[in-house]
């Protein structure tokens, strides 16, 4: 992470934002809300990389991002679970509120609020621990000592995550000598072992085969039911696949001042982004125009 | 090897060659001269040890499998080496007990809890610490820490003298040049390379690995014994056994702190002697078998050292490489 | 926005108890260790500053070494000024050169192959070679056919220093891009011509705050002199021939004694030695900050 604050960064005005952003799209037929972020703009040192994004994340929905690189859609993704907090000189303006909490408030503890809400990652990252032992890590750290119990998440995790009957056997081999697509699950099952409230998940099949794709892409719609899922993906028919809801962002560029930021250009059920898009942007790009 | 491209032949420079040419003697040589630099390392290596131990045979012959006793007296020409074996082996341990905690500790706060903009003064202060030369941490060993550590070792040794398991340690007798000052001022100076070591080997851990513990709500110590430390602990030992091995050879800070006094004792606050500390104190003054004893004592230390350090690399080589390569 | 009542909402305050407590305890004793390392650290300096400043004037670097009993404020110690610059300089004109070759043979011409990897990890190896083993090598082979000389502690610094600037100028050779290399064969150059003149350059900057490093580590050095210089008390200027001294070895005399005005000195010199590998260590730290701004 480089120094940015050496550079002279100049951002792009927030009336060229506002007047590049429409108005939201519908929340029919939606359940609770789980999140709602309000006016988002994330920084990292001076440079701000998303600019107002405001939107709202419904419970057991799965909601994608999409949209060309660099347009801040995995930064507003890790706004949700303060896993910004980790990059050194980023922070965040406005607010985001999860079921009616604000997650950026005085009081809140970042680690609190990942145990709520977990994050899968583009590479999957099992730890070089036993199969076993990377599942029940969360739950270990989060107090749960009984091997009774313990046994009974990690089957129960491995289940949900699609795994169980191929590694049940060898529980105890290392983590890391599984298959692109069994470690991915690995993680999910790892994620899920601490029974979160929403899953994040950053890309998690565009390190894998199609087949591997293909299973994660089940395994979402599964557990839907359970959790809330929210996922950013570079692949528009997996988004038209799994997902209820979906936001697309894209990068606002100046081209005089040479400044440029991430913003929401539209968000709305899935059918409706991609058949019948509001924005222009929004038609060029799922009509595979740009990005 | 060298390439030859066809110069221009409509504007040939003053140095076209004709491409039938082999390469040019100036090329040949330059490569042979860097490589026998580079060999004179392995040459210098089996020198060292064939020179040494040729000095040193006269003692080896004389005294056989008695070099491992407790016999030591010039005087009478009696070289039982067994009272520097073990001073060694006690001051590198007490060096070893003290700074390896302090090195790790440093070395995960460069690496998971100070930001990268403010670790660059630690790394100074660290830098600092490993430049004071040997000497100079022996001269105020012994003429400033050693005084002041006598009333603190005095001050312990009346307490727990007569306990059962700390009294033999920590009783009488008690002197400001002891094996414990002695370790003491090795912790200080081996703790620069173990730390820079530990730090080169963690710091090769994937953030994404990293990432993946905090993701799962964990605190910081919890990352670090999920994510950290079972890939930075291979590693890590290399980096101790490095400073084993520094410990084992420092010289002069010991040689003006230990106490010049051969013991094989449990005492560690008692005056004691080590190997190097006894070849540079009394190298001076020997001749004959004594000298070949001296040497012959840095003869063991060598092949020690070098055996640690081959280990030690090896560890510390695939540890850091294997990581870089996933 | 969401009316959701406060008790429903989710409780998102640090976990309490043992997980926040090893954190912090955790974290704290990081924090310890390093205040670990700046205690000794300070201990020593500020005790040669105080001790050693008293005793150095411009008197006090050039006049002759006096006797142990001299009282503090009587003579000084030139001599072994001048024996440590001679016979470091001596020995870093063997080593510097020689470890740059060599550190070519590994980056340019070795490559991967086995010898390469073999002498480069033995240059690693070699590192960590107890000093002393250097001085009782030079004096096995040197010095019991030629005598003690400022000639053979420098090759027994050299030992020390050669495997050092290997390591450090194999990993500045290693950063030159091999764009670089590729721009001046296509003209047609040689790879000695390509190295010598493209390379070399090129890294300049880094090889020489690593000879730096070098040179100040040898600059510290008492246990290959030991056996190799015979310290002595006059000023010796022909380093080839009888025997030597150098502030180290002065310090390392004047430590033993018991006489106020040898430790008197010996603070002194012990002063003079830190500034010395102070300053060398900072112009590195210059060169290679200047050095890194120019890559940009």
């Amino acid at each position: 992470m480089e120094d940015s604050e050496q550079k002279v960064v100049t951002n792009l005005p927030r009336s060229e934002v506002a007047a590049a952003q429409p108005a939201q799209s519908d929340a029919s037929e939606a359940g609770t809300e789980i999140f709602g972020a309000k006016k988002v703009s994330c920084y990292y040192g001076s440079f701000r990389a998303v600019t107002d994004v405001s939107l709202q994340i419904y419970e057991h929905e799965i909601t994608a991002f999409i949209g060309p690189s660099g347009c801040g859609k995995t930064t507003v993704l890790r706004t949700l679970n303060r896993m910004n907090d980790l990059v050194s000189g980023a922070h965040v303006e406005g607010d985001v509120e999860y079921r009616g909490a604000s997650l950026y408030g005085k009081d809140v503890s970042a680690i609190a609020v990942r145990r709520r809400i977990g994050m899968v990652f583009q590479k999957p990252n099992p730890f070089p621990k036993s199969i076993y032992d990377n599942v029940a890590y969360g739950p270990r750290i989060n107090g749960e000592r009984n091997k009774g119990k313990l046994n009974e998440i990690v089957e129960r995790s491995l289940r949900q995550a699609a795994l169980w009957d191929e590694v049940k056997d060898r529980l105890n081999n290392s983590g890391l000598g599984l298959s692109g697509g069994q470690a991915q699950r690995l993680c999910i099952a790892r994620t899920l072992a601490v029974e979160p409230d929403v899953v994040l998940m950053d890309e998690p099949c565009s390190a894998l085969d199609p087949i591997a794709t293909s299973a994660i892409e089940d395994l979402m719609r599964d557990i839907k039911q359970r959790y809330t899922i929210v996922i950013v993906t570079h692949n528009m028919q997996q988004a038209t696949r799994v997902s209820d809801r979906t936001a697309f962002f894209s990068v606002l560029r100046n081209e005089e001042s040479d400044t440029r930021t991430g913003v929401l250009v539209e968000y709305g059920r899935t059918q409706q982004i991609f058949e019948d898009p509001h924005d222009d942007r929004t038609r060029a790009y799922v009509t595979g125009r740009m990005g | 090897m060298s390439t030859q491209t066809k110069a221009d032949p409509a504007s040939p420079a003053g140095s076209a060659r004709p491409l039938s040419e082999r390469r040019p003697l100036g090329d040949r040589t330059f490569q042979i001269i860097t490589l026998a630099a580079g060999l004179l390392v392995l040459v210098i290596l089996v020198l060292i040890a064939v020179a040494t131990t040729q000095q040193s045979t006269s003692w080896f012959s004389s005294e056989g499998l008695k070099i491992f006793t407790n016999n030591w007296n010039p005087a009478s020409n009696d070289f039982g080496a067994l009272a520097f074996i073990y001073g060694s082996a006690i001051t590198a341990a007490i060096a070893l007990i003290i700074a390896v905690p302090v090195s790790i500790g440093v070395a995960l706060l460069l690496t998971e809890v100070v930001p990268y903009r403010w670790s660059r003064p630690i790394v100074y202060v660290i830098d600092l610490l490993a430049v004071v030369p040997s000497v100079v941490w022996g001269l105020w060993g012994i003429l400033v820490f050693a005084p002041w550590l006598q009333h603190i070792y005095t001050s312990i040794a009346s307490g727990v003298g007569h306990t059962p398991v700390l009294g033999p340690l920590f009783g009488q007798p008690v002197s400001g040049a002891s094996f414990f000052t002695a370790g003491i001022i090795l912790a200080f100076m081996i703790t620069p390379i173990v730390t820079s070591l530990s730090r080169e080997v963690i710091a090769t851990v994937p953030a994404i690995d990293r990432e993946g513990a905090y993701a799962l709500g964990a605190t910081r110590l919890e990352m670090i014994r999920g994510a950290v430390w079972p890939h930075s602990q291979a590693g890590v030992v290399g980096a101790v056994l490095l400073g084993l091995g520094r410990a084992l050879g420092e010289t002069i800070a010991v040689a003006l702190v230990i106490g010049s006094s051969p013991a094989i004792t449990s005492h560690l606050f008692a005056p004691g002697y080590n190997i190097p500390a006894v070849i540079a104190n009394q190298f001076g003054e020997s001749s004959g078998t004594f000298r070949a004893a001296l040497i012959g004592m840095g003869v063991l230390l060598f092949a020690f050292t070098i055996i640690i350090n081959i280990i030690a690399r090896a560890i510390v080589n695939r540890s850091t490489r294997r990581m870089r390569g996933a | 926005m969401s009316v959701i009542a406060e008790q429903q909402r989710p409780d998102l305050r640090e976990p309490k108890g043992w997980r926040r407590a090893s954190n912090r305890i955790a974290t704290s004793l990081m924090v310890l260790a390093f205040v670990l390392v700046i205690i000794p650290l300070g201990f020593v300096l500020v005790t040669v500053i105080a001790k050693g400043a008293s005793a150095i004037n411009w008197s006090f670097l050039t006049s002759q070494i006096p006797s142990e009993v001299a009282p503090p404020g009587v003579g000084g110690i030139g001599p072994a000024i001048a024996g440590t610059i001679v016979i470091v300089a001596l020995a870093s004109a063997l080593a510097v050169p020689l470890g740059i070759l060599g550190a070519i043979y590994l980056n340019e011409y070795g490559g991967t192959g086995w010898l390469a990897k073999l002498i480069g990890f033995f240059s690693d190896v070699m590192t960590g070679v107890p000093s002393i083993i250097m001085g009782l090598f030079i004096f096995s082979i040197w010095v019991l056919h030629f005598g003690f000389s400022g000639l053979a502690g420098a090759f027994a610094l050299a030992c020390l220093m050669l495997p050092i600037v290997i390591r450090s100028t194999y990993e500045m050779l290693r950063l030159v891009p091999d764009s670089l290399r590729e721009g001046s064969y296509a003209l047609g150059a040689t790879k000695a011509r390509v190295t010598v003149t493209v390379v070399l350059p090129a890294a300049i900057g880094g090889i020489v705050s690593g000879a730096l490093l070098a040179i100040a580590r040898a600059a510290g050095e008492t246990a290959p002199l030991l056996f190799t210089i015979l310290t002595v008390t006059t000023v010796n200027w022909n380093v080839f021939s009888g025997p030597n001294t150098s502030l180290p070895s002065l310090i390392f005399a004047n430590a033993n004694t018991p006489y106020a005005g040898a430790q008197s000195r010996g603070w002194g010199a012990a002063l003079t030695l830190i500034a010395i590998a102070f300053i060398l260590m900072i112009v590195s730290r210059m060169i290679t900050a200047r050095f890194a701004r120019f890559q940009r």
